[in-house]
């Protein structure tokens, strides 16, 4: 239905794309020019420009790691998983459980330790857990994170979608949204709702930038380091392995895929697996980042990660890391208009808002890569 | 099959330009806007990407005339369809109905032309009822205003034009022998049935000419015939059929005239008998079958 | 044939059954019975049964209102929108700002229009609707899926924006206006229900559930907003019922079945989507303003997407495209999901004392080990209301793998002004006089003439495709003359059909 729905609307419509689109390019052009003008005459401050870059680009990181499984399972199952920020959740506190029971052993009651900690005081900042004091802790815990999440993610497909294997999107959709609201209560449930702090501060080392500093710490450098070894990991993966092959011919034509002999099934639980592992290790670096966890941070991503996704075309597991990318920059950009962060958010669901408008197929045209 | 498909990307561009002059071994002269003329398509053209669907063709159709277009897969009768129709937008030329310009018009607009399409599968609305799948084209409803469907008063007149249209529509259900399924979903319907209904659901548009998507395809010959009688019936009242058809023996048995469709245009039209001897008609489409 | 008097009554039932009012009555009957009878066993005051009751009513009521907008959109339409709380947060929003006084004293730090509040209900409904059309405008012509991700983007663009510092003041047109930001808005002027508790015979009805129930004058007052709901959302069904059974409502399903086969038939589907889409939200947001316009205030986190959730939930256990469902669902929703955990809660809590339970899930696992579950139970029922939604979203899940279609099984009402269903008797002879034309009417004409050999045409099978007389000549609506007809050979005709009934039958049941 909607395909040829599309075939309909698309020659009419193409006036309003273009109105569109010539709106946004001008208010782009404007906003570049006002900042190149800006650097000029100093009401931009470069090295702020520099942090905000910065900042921007370690959220998408995290971001694009994120939204790699939210795009296999989009393209291969064809459905918008609304779980999947939840997913990240879970994900994050599983694999600081790891961490705590590795870095705190002794200091407080395994249960304790395994829960992340939920009375105040007791906690990684107290452990002294940071990448630099407590290195096979972290470790540990990112791929309990990754091991952990797969697993999840496994499970929940065959209790929550398996059954409904073959509906159309819409139906999973739906679905999806009911197991979203289970697994955050569950969080909830067996982590309790309090926020708290999980990591000792660590060096950091400022970087000059013309008129000031930028400064970067361990944690950032390990997130660096992590994201891009596991997205050069799936890319190996999904570009030298059979796996990879099938599912690019799922995610092209499923019942073609059935009928010349590949394992849906198999590889359904892969991309289940392989999306989920890597939610999870986004969630716990994401923590790992900002030195806090709470029940409901993967949520709150969750849009900012479907914006990626669509802005780099479904489907397309480099398109999610460059629209992750330019996200996470666009958010903290927009301080420099914006101040205060209030408006960061909003920026980016607008953007992804006038990219479902202009170009729904993503800006690489929505072709699967991956 | 296949093979054919693949015709339409090794369309050579430009050879079959000039179709409107390629007929005129088998076709008299178009003449495009006299009263006898109900369709017109002149130099028509698609492209999708770098696929040339539909190349230049011309042709046009009598009025009251029962028209066949014929030609392999992808030959591009369904998309000269959809141009026609307006939900493809053509890239090149025209389309003139009974006299007026409606080239690339709105879908939604050829009904009030009094041009109406079936589809090639039958596309009923499942989960509605057969009454209310042929309640649905009437034109000019007045309980589509939503006011006048919630308004008190004007809700008085809506519901006294709705028992009119339910008349017509027990005829039509009538006409076409379907009355005992008036009540059942439409999904429910057996595939010779929704090929009936998707017909009695055109004909309830009022139009003046019908667009058949290949309307025996997967249909059984019984109710072939059956079809086929009807629309014999309502062509002797004055309706233009233009159907898109495969089988060719059918389109020589019922159309007068007849249209071949090859690579994007139009390689022969006339009436059966030319066309079965046209030896580039049994060169591209019959192959060596003949 | 003389049936039993059992079944008889039986069939008598089931015929009372299908009048959908009744349904909604016995239902939602049935709930609070259940929720009275359990309080009375308990032992609970009248007062306090009454007002547990009368907290469901509210919450049914709109909830109620809101699934049978979101019915509109989704089970009617197909519009996948998942930005509900946006919508119902903008008409409270609105109105608040509308209504607040123009100079702002004491703690209520933000300005407002000081409209009346009538005026500034009305406004807060037509904000919300030109809100739907601002995102309809662009986003109608997008798949489900995108449809559902920009209104819920939409969603959090608005609760964000209400929750920012930035808009917690602005002015507009020389006018103050504010949001309030995360701290939300004070509502600092007269209750909205003044209207009605001002009124002199509304001391009678203070009197009246003094006497009978114990109520204070809050009460009172409380009680009598929730029966003005249970008219509201009356109102809205009526609305709604004759939106969807309508010729209106028959496009709307149309273009939820096949939205480009609606176009072709000569539908101008667009204009149908926006106009629901606007109506719907204009009703999300009188429901919003509804919901919460008695409170001393509002913040954003009522518009959190839990509001979302909790619609779509009881739209989906209600069944989607059927009216009755949309209100059976909410009760349903409320009574069994919503308050049935915490009610069975404070039940649990009275009848067996709960000793403390443990802090963390920790606590209450560990003791499993040396078997003893209790620490767990506790830990459990402490945390009911966390549970809650874990329920809520497995019963979500649950309805989707076992009852999409809603609990109440599969039902949809039937799109057109007037009952379908077999032919009027006297019809379908011929007898109303078989006329007709070919609908376009003059120009065809001429045309089938040139090449018909029947000049005569369109007399033998008018009757198939034109109006009858009285049709023709009733109808305004046709801009072509409609020329008389003869009477149509009905005999023929219907001789035809009984000869080739068999055949069609046989044809037809071939798949």
């Amino acid at each position: 239905m909607s395909t040829v729905d599309d075939a309909v609307t698309r020659g009419r419509n193409l006036t309003v794309e273009q109105l569109l689109l010539l709106a946004v390019g001008t208010g782009a052009l404007l906003l570049v020019g006002d900042l190149i003008l800006g650097v000029f005459d100093g009401t931009y401050n470069i090295s702020r420009i520099g942090r905000y870059v910065m900042q921007g680009v370690l959220y998408g990181l995290i971001i694009g790691l994120a939204g790699i499984g939210l795009s296999m399972t989009y393209s291969i199952l064809n459905f918008a998983n609304f779980a999947h920020g939840d997913t990240i959740t879970v994900g994050a506190f599983i694999g600081w459980g790891g961490t705590y029971l590795i870095g705190g052993w002794g200091a407080a009651s395994i249960g304790h330790l395994a829960l992340v900690g939920p009375q105040r005081g007791i906690g990684g900042p107290q452990f002294g857990i940071s990448v630099m004091s407590t290195p096979i802790a972290i470790f540990g815990g990112l791929l309990l994170a990754g091991v952990g999440t797969a697993l999840l993610a496994v499970l929940i497909d065959r209790l929550a979608y398996k059954p409904m294997r073959g509906s159309d999107g819409i139906p999973l959709l739906i679905t999806s949204i009911g197991v979203a609201f289970a697994l955050r209560y569950l969080i909830v449930f067996v982590y309790s709702s309090q926020s708290r702090g999980t990591t000792a501060s660590v060096p950091s080392a400022d970087l000059l930038l013309v008129d000031g500093y930028v400064s970067i710490d361990a944690h950032d450098g390990t997130l660096i380091a992590a994201a891009a070894a596991l997205m050069i990991g799936v890319h190996l993966l999904l570009q030298r392995t059979k796996l990879g092959k099938a599912m690019r011919a799922m995610s092209d034509n499923k019942d073609l895929a059935l009928v010349t002999g590949i394992p849906t099934e198999r590889v359904i639980r892969w991309t289940w697996m392989i999306g989920g592992g890597l939610a999870g290790s986004a969630g716990y670096l994401m923590v790992l980042w900002t030195g806090t966890i709470d029940w409901q941070f993967g949520w709150l991503l969750l849009l900012l990660i479907f914006a990626a996704v669509i802005l780099g075309g479904i489907g397309s597991i480099y398109g999610a890391i460059f629209g992750g990318l330019v996200i996470g920059v666009t958010m903290h950009m927009s301080m420099i208009w914006l101040p205060g962060g209030d408006f960061t958010t909003i920026t980016a669901f607008l953007m992804m808002i006038l990219v479902l408008l202009i170009r729904p197929s993503g800006l690489f045209g929505g072709k699967t890569t991956a | 099959m296949s093979d054919s498909s693949a015709n339409v990307r090794s369309a050579e561009t430009g050879t079959n330009i000039d179709t409107g002059t390629d007929t005129e071994s088998v076709s008299r002269p178009a003449t495009e806007y006299s009263d006898d003329v109900e369709l017109a398509v002149n130099r028509l053209g698609k492209r999708f990407g770098g696929i040339t669907a539909v190349d230049g063709a011309s042709f046009t159709v009598e009025s009251g005339s029962m028209t066949g277009l014929i030609g392999p897969n992808g030959a591009g009768k369904s998309t000269t369809f959809n141009c026609i129709t307006g939900i493809h937008q053509p890239d090149a030329g025209t389309v003139t109905f009974q006299g007026r310009d409606i080239t690339g018009i709105n879908p939604y607009e050829c009904v009030d032309y009094g041009l109406v399409r079936t589809f090639q599968i039958a596309r009923e609305m499942a989960n509605m009822t057969v009454l209310e799948n042929l309640m649905l084209p009437a034109k000019h409803q007045q309980g589509e205003a939503l006011w006048r469907s919630v308004m008190p008063v004007a809700r008085r007149e809506v519901e006294q034009q709705e028992r009119e249209l339910l008349e017509r529509v027990w005829d039509t259900l009538e006409f076409f022998e379907i009355e005992h399924i008036a009540e059942e979903k439409a999904g429910t319907l057996s595939g010779g049935q929704r090929k009936l209904l998707e017909m009695a659901r055109a004909l309830m548009t009022e139009p003046e000419m019908l667009l058949l998507d290949e309307p025996f395809a997967g249909v059984n010959p019984t109710l072939e015939k059956k079809l086929l009688e009807h629309i014999h019936e309502l062509r002797a009242d004055g309706y233009t059929f233009l159907i898109v058809e495969h089988d060719m023996d059918l389109i020589m048995d019922n159309c007068e005239h007849v249209i071949v469709m090859h690579q994007g245009s139009v390689l022969a039209e006339g009436v059966p008998g030319q066309i079965t001897s046209n030896e580039r008609v049994i060169e591209a489409y019959l192959g060596g079958e003949v | 044939m003389s049936a039993t008097p059992h079944s008889d009554y039986r069939a008598q039932l089931e015929t009372l059954w299908e009048h959908d009012a009744l349904k909604i009555v016995a239902v939602i009957g049935a709930i609070y019975l259940i929720y009275a009878a359990i309080g009375l066993v308990l032992g609970y005051s009248l007062d306090g049964i009454i007002n547990t009751l009368r907290r469901m009513t509210y919450l049914i009521a709109v909830y109620g209102m809101v699934t049978l907008a979101l019915n509109l959109h989704w089970g009617y339409t197909g519009l996948f929108n998942i930005g509900i709380a946006g919508f119902m947060a903008i008409g409270l929003y609105a109105t608040m700002m509308l209504a607040k006084p123009a100079d702002p004293s004491g703690a209520a730090q933000y300005s407002g229009l000081g409209l009346p509040v009538p005026i500034a209900i009305v406004g807060g409904v037509v904000i919300a609707g030109l809100a739907g059309l601002v995102v309809a405008l662009p986003a109608l012509r997008l798949r489900a899926d995108y449809f559902a991700i920009t209104t819920i983007a939409f969603a959090e663009i608005v609760r964000l924006g209400v929750t920012s510092g930035a808009l917690q003041e602005f002015t507009v047109l020389g006018a103050e206006l504010g949001t309030g930001g995360g701290r939300g808005l004070i509502r600092n002027y007269g209750d909205p229900m003044n209207a009605i508790f001002e009124l002199g015979a509304f001391s009678s009805f203070v009197d009246l559930t003094n006497s009978l129930f114990g109520f204070g004058p809050t009460q009172a007052r409380a009680l009598a907003y929730s029966i003005v709901l249970v008219l509201v959302l009356a109102g809205f069904y009526w609305l709604i019922q004759r939106t969807s059974r309508s010729p209106f409502g028959r496009v709307l399903k149309a273009i939820r079945e096949d939205e480009e086969a609606a176009q072709s038939l000569g539908k101008n589907t667009n204009r149908f989507k926006i106009k629901v889409f606007v109506l719907g939200c204009a009703l999300m947001g009188l429901a919003g303003i509804l919901w919460r316009f008695r409170r001393t205030g509002v913040t954003p986190t009522a518009f959190r997407p839990h509001v979302t959730f909790y619609i779509w939930i009881a739209l989906i256990i209600g069944g989607a495209g059927s009216n009755t469902g949309s209100v059976l669902g909410s009760g349903l929703f409320v009574a069994i999901l919503f308050e049935g955990p915490q009610y069975l809660r404070r039940v649990i809590d009275q009848v067996v004392a709960v000793d403390d339970a443990p802090n963390t899930f920790a606590g209450a696992v560990g003791p499993l080990l040396s078997a003893d579950p209790a620490p767990l139970v506790r830990y459990t029922f402490d945390e009911f209301l966390t549970l809650q939604f874990v329920i809520m979203g497995v019963a979500l899940i649950l309805l989707m793998q076992r009852r999409p279609e809603g609990l109440l099984g599969h039902r949809e009402e039937t799109a057109a002004a007037i009952p379908l269903g077999s032919r009027p008797s006297g019809a379908g002879t011929g007898g109303s006089g078989g006329g007709g034309s070919r609908g376009g009417g003059n120009s065809s004409g001429g045309n089938s003439n040139d090449t018909g050999d029947d000049p005569g045409t369109g007399v033998d099978h008018n009757r198939t495709h034109g109006h009858s007389n009285s049709a023709s000549t009733d109808a305004p609506d046709h801009d072509h003359d409609i020329e008389p007809r003869t009477t149509t050979d009905a005999t023929s005709e219907t001789s035809e059909t009984s000869e080739t009934n068999e055949t069609t039958h046989t044809g037809g049941e071939k798949p």
